[in-house]
């Protein structure tokens, strides 16, 4: 195939897929086994310092953010996010210092909300890298080469465009029309944090609502965390194996988080926490704001538990209930308004 | 000119809600997008799909949504699905009309949301393409709604993030981008353009109420086609400003 034109952003996260294969054989086990553990046990055993990680959810929708917190926690320190609709998960971690690379789709903004000091800041000093970029269809595009365990995968998206130049695809010549297309090369994150509504104790993990790009990162990914509202017996599972999106077999920890996607939305069970959202921007705008929304919230208390106890507790979480089911309206800070 | 009864951006979603055809498709962000095509939903185009690329199919929103993940963008939809699902749907031409936003645009309808300064060393940085990229190359119609001014209508940008029609002419097709696609409407807070169909540059295609053609070009840094007769955009009615306080209440987007 003859290539027209070649990308120079850094190739993030691929493998030849003989190396890839092989790795699964080796790693990963499909025997039906109990792999519940907690959080911190969780990000000790399959976090590493420097490691390709990636959420699942969107934006500020089904963020695994029990797991953010625990990775500021524990310190983890040069690890390359996936932007692929990265938003209050990479603004935390990058605050926190544990994100110095980037691949962007979409980070340091927080859609309606407005942009976010904290990546913002880090990537205008040079704190944190951009390393390539992409487009949202292009990364689980990226994703879904992975998951099907194809070195890439064509798509008609990015060509002419500076987003091109600095991305890691290449445009061939496609043989059977003709036309230039884009190749989009497999992504394979170290691994991949998802939070669910329900899933049993050996994984298997169902989504409510939308998927986004779940399926296939799930697939990606060599290593599996899931933080789930709940662990259901596998009877509940069995009898609705179509509402399973993340089979056992991709899945290495199992955690039990309840409101584990605190401060961002749960779909049918909770609203975004606006007023925590804003404190965080609001905080992050300096160094030493930054560092106190930490202390507060991250390093000084125990566990999740606390840190849901210092948001607001039982009250604060009824509330979004009540608002995530449109029982109540909700609460819009004076200056996120516009006009 | 009497004193206007009506937000600037209440102006910008009646505009852009009258571009949207009953029965056609239409990919959508948050904010003004959003609020648009519920606007033409709940008035000439109560047939209007509207589609989400998290994965959100012909809901009925029943408030405002605040992120393009949000479960209201899934509400009484006919489908829940998955990016790759959407995105798909737009890539084989399912998708009639798609909204985008810009930091800035050049003559050729191309924008940028990346950058401005140097990529490695930036003097700003924005979100990046998000789904911008997707929606610019293969819906059929892309509708963009910015602020226009002399630093955002620029003769070139510092950082193509989206294709409109590249430079010009027929350089987008023969970029590889699907036929027949490209950018089709720009509106901002003076007035609403399309593109000249053999040299694909911005032309003037109809003025705010109030606003002259002077003060259009003046706050471009690149020439604009001016056509001799320039029609006034059509002010807000009083019956599209009672919907647009029911679709947002709390005037978040349109201002309160």
């Amino acid at each position: 195939m003859e290539i027209l034109k070649e990308g120079h952003g850094e190739l993030v996260g691929w493998h030849d897929p003989d190396e890839h294969r092989q790795w699964v054989r080796e790693n990963k086990s499909r025997e039906l086994k109990d792999k519940r553990m907690t959080v911190s046990e969780a990000v000790e055993k399959f976090v590493h310092d420097g490691d390709f990680i990636a959420c699942g959810g969107f934006g500020h929708v089904r963020i695994p953010m029990a797991l953010i917190y625990e990775i500021v926690r524990q310190g983890k320190r040069n690890l390359t996010m996936a932007g692929k609709t990265a938003v209050h998960d990479i603004d935390i971690l990058i605050g926190a210092g544990c994100v110095s690379r980037v691949e962007v789709a979409y980070s340091f903004g927080h859609e309606l909300r407005g942009l976010s000091p904290a990546g913002r800041r880090a990537v205008e000093t040079g704190k944190c890298k951009v390393v390539a970029e992409i487009s949202n269809a292009g990364y689980q595009w990226r994703f879904l080469a992975a998951a099907m365990g194809l070195p890439f995968i064509p798509a008609r998206i990015l060509m002419g465009t500076d987003t091109f130049e600095k991305s890691s695809a290449k445009i061939v010549r496609d043989p059977w029309s003709g036309k230039p297309v884009c190749l989009l090369p497999a992504a394979y994150p170290d691994v991949a944090m998802f939070h669910v509504p329900r899933c049993d104790k050996y994984g298997n993990a169902q989504i409510d609502g939308i998927l986004v790009e779940d399926f296939e990162l799930s697939r990606a990914a060599r290593r599996v965390i899931v933080t789930t509202e709940e662990i259901v017996d596998e009877e509940v599972i069995r009898r609705a194996p179509d509402r399973t999106v993340i089979p056992f077999y991709l899945v290495d920890a199992v955690c039990e988080v309840p409101w584990g996607a605190h401060p961002t939305q749960m779909p049918y069970l909770y609203y975004f926490d606006e007023e925590h959202i804003r404190e965080w921007l609001t905080l992050s705008r300096t160094e030493e704001g930054t560092k106190a929304y930490f202390d507060r919230y991250v390093f000084g208390v125990r566990d999740f538990e606390e840190y849901l106890e210092r948001v607001g507790g039982i009250r604060k979480l009824n509330y979004l209930k009540r608002v995530e089911q449109l029982r109540e309206s909700m609460w819009v800070p004076e200056e996120g308004r516009n006009g | 000119m009497a004193e206007a009864r009506y937000t600037p951006t209440e102006l910008l979603a009646c505009v852009a809600a009258r571009l949207l055809e009953d029965g056609k498709s239409v990919f959508v962000g948050t904010g003004l997008p959003m609020i648009a095509a519920m606007l033409a939903q709940r008035t000439h185009a109560p047939n209007l799909l509207i589609i989400f690329e998290a994965g959100g199919i012909g809901p009925q929103v029943p408030v405002l949504p605040i992120s393009v993940g949000d479960s209201r963008t899934f509400y009484r939809a006919v489908g829940a699905s998955s990016m790759h699902d959407v995105m798909s749907a737009l890539q084989s031409g399912y998708v009639d009309y798609g909204f985008l936003g810009a930091a800035a645009i050049d003559p050729y309808g191309n924008i940028n949301t990346t950058v401005f300064g140097d990529w490695e060393r930036p003097e700003v940085r924005l979100p990046g393409s998000g789904g911008a990229n997707d929606i610019g190359s293969l819906c059929w119609r892309t509708i963009i709604v910015m602020r226009q001014d002399r630093r955002r209508f620029l003769k070139r940008l510092p950082f193509i993030t989206t294709p409109g029609y590249l430079t010009g002419s027929r350089a987008r097709e023969a970029a590889g981008l699907p036929e027949g696609t490209g950018p089709y409407r720009v509106i901002t807070q003076l007035g609403v353009y399309g593109f000249d169909e053999a040299t694909r540059r911005l032309m003037l295609i109809s003025r705010h109420p109030g606003v002259t053609v002077e003060e259009i070009q003046a706050n471009s840094e690149f020439e604009i086609i001016i056509p001799a007769d320039v029609p006034e955009s059509a002010p807000p009615t009083p019956e599209e400003q009672r919907i647009l306080r029911e679709i947002d209440p709390t005037g978040m987007v349109i201002g309160g």
